[in-house]
């Protein structure tokens, strides 16, 4: 982004901050007045565990878009956002699974434990989760610094966990395959993306 | 528990037939001396009291009548609470509207669900294709509250207007190579979005069926009301199937045609997934779904913050009415 004036590069980046800020918090805000309102229907407690779900796996994919927007259409500034969205993705997840054991379990020893053990999907994405907790907790600058070379490797991880949530996703399916099918085929693409650029990178080296 | 029973005798002709019969007899009986005596095994149907926000299902004109004289059948009907009727009719799993609980409720009320014909078909000695209200003509309604429980994990206590189906099919004459009955819902995409998905794991039209001997059951009910009204559209209306020990997909909404076949039917959830739902879907706390377990559900409508989780019963509680009817089968391989 080019920016010539003075000020308005000054107080750019911190609108945009905050914008970003405030953006992925709306399905939240959505969410809870549709509870209150009692709009979520006969079985509010499976309409918030979906619905968190759904926005975990749209903020994991934006965040996975960071990158190839970046370098594609040159969006410099993007970068610095990627860490707020990759936390707002453990956030998400959290609030997804918090909703899941206490609307939908009442935090039931047995159930807790019988999910667990007997729902494969719900262990994929219980692990999916577990992976994204080191990633959080090294997003800090100075994490990464201290880090180096390894926090690269590290949050390649996200890798892992998107494949991981994708079948999460991919193990519901009932009787439509759509919402999977426009999923996978969005993933495909930001995974593709990576395999084609290292493969270029790779050649370029080669010569 | 699930109580076997040893018997003898072959499972189809243990209670069904004339133990009903008499019981409807009898209460046509008591129908016709004393409204004291009504307390008996069927009561008038109390006035409900429904909410002014839900929309009304006063239904056809020609069904007035029979629902006005519906009397609730006791003896069948669980004391359980029902769900509220705002509930019942935004919670549906129709997919040929859509695969959201709520969609049926927004997309399904334009449909045209009257007049309606049904088609009876196969090993019968009167085939034919009748018109909905002459179908009905001869049944009194009754109202039977029943447990409904989804192969999602989920269950409601509905009241449902209707009548037996063996009822029904007596008075087209199965013919004795009449094994299995096989139900079709419409079909017509343009009224219903959901069958024009490309996306679908399901084909349609949407198939169910039952063994003879489910069938002529006196649990397994046709129903044509809710609540005192009509079915409304997002329900399965005008005219479902409501088979209360098994898994909800069994019952299946807005019938076009009933054929009775020697062969066991096909069925389209077992179609779609067969190492998933079986053909019997009766509701089995010890033989989970591939991907869930069966034994607890949870009872809507629940509150957020204490989840109205209850153990699963065998046959849904329905086992001292049903179990009978598989004592010689093995429910873990017939799922």
């Amino acid at each position: 982004m080019v920016l010539t004036d003075i000020r308005s590069r000054a107080l750019k980046p911190l609108a945009l901050w905050w914008l970003v800020f405030m953006l992925p918090l709306l399905p939240l805000a959505w969410l809870f007045e549709q509870a209150w309102t009692m709009n979520l229907g006969a079985d509010p407690a499976q309409a918030i565990v979906k619905f968190t779900g759904l926005w975990t796996l749209r903020l994991l994919w934006i965040t996975l878009a960071v990158t190839p927007l970046r370098r594609i259409f040159h969006w410099g500034w993007l970068q610095r956002y990627r860490r707020m969205l990759g936390l707002y993705v453990l956030f998400y997840a959290m609030v997804h699974l918090l909703a899941f054991a206490t609307f939908i379990l009442g935090w039931r020893p047995d159930l807790l434990w019988r999910e667990l053990s007997e729902r494969p999907y719900i262990v994929v994405g219980s692990l999916a989760l577990l992976l994204l907790i080191p990633l959080g907790i090294t997003s800090t600058r100075g994490m990464q610094r201290r880090l180096g070379a390894r926090w690269v490797k590290l949050h390649r991880l996200v890798y892992v966990i998107a494949l991981l949530a994708m079948v999460h996703f991919i193990w519901q399916i009932r009787s439509s395959f759509e919402d999977q099918l426009l999923y996978g085929v969005i993933l495909a693409a930001l995974l593709g993306y990576r395999i084609w650029m290292r493969r270029r990178s790779l050649k370029r080296k080669s010569r | 528990m699930l109580i076997k029973r040893r018997s003898p005798i072959k499972s189809s002709d243990i209670t069904s037939e004339s133990v009903y019969v008499n019981r409807r007899r009898f209460l046509q009986g008591l129908a016709g001396t004393t409204a004291l005596a009504l307390t008996e095994g069927a009561s008038a149907i109390p006035a409900y009291s429904l909410d002014k926000d839900q929309p009304k299902y006063p239904g056809p004109d020609w069904l007035q009548g029979a629902l006005r004289d519906s009397v609730r059948n006791e003896a069948f009907s669980t004391a359980e609470k029902p769900a509220p009727y705002g509930n019942i009719i935004t919670h549906n799993n129709f997919y040929e509207f859509g695969l959201g609980k709520q969609d049926p409720s927004q997309r399904a009320q334009a449909f045209k669900t009257d007049p309606w014909k049904v088609e009876i078909a196969g090993e019968v000695n009167k085939p034919g294709v009748y018109n909905l209200e002459d179908l009905l003509k001869p049944h009194a309604l009754e109202e039977r509250i029943y447990r409904l429980r989804c192969v999602e994990a989920w269950s409601m206590v509905i009241p449902w207007m209707g009548f037996p189906l063996g009822d029904l099919l007596k008075r087209f004459e199965p013919t004795s190579k009449a094994k299995y009955v096989e139900f079709t819902t419409l079909q017509d995409s343009d009224q219903m979005p959901g069958q024009r998905s490309f996306f679908s794991t399901l084909d349609w039209p949407y198939v169910e069926g039952l063994r003879m001997d489910e069938a002529m059951h006196p649990l397994t009910l046709l129903a044509v009301g809710l609540y005192g009204n009509a079915l409304p559209p997002q329900n399965g209306a005008p005219f479902r199937l409501v088979v209360p020990w098994k898994y909800g997909f069994k019952s299946i909404k807005s019938i076009v045609k009933i054929r009775l076949v020697e062969e066991m039917p096909g069925t389209s959830w077992n179609r779609t997934a067969s190492g998933e739902y079986g053909f019997y879907a009766n509701v089995n706390p010890r033989v989970d779904h591939p991907r869930w377990s069966q034994a607890t559900e949870r009872r809507l409508p629940s509150s957020l913050f204490s989840p109205n989780i209850i153990d699963t019963l065998p046959f849904n509680g329905y086992a001292d009415d049903v179990a009978s009817l598989y004592s010689d089968m093995d429910l873990q391989q017939w799922f």
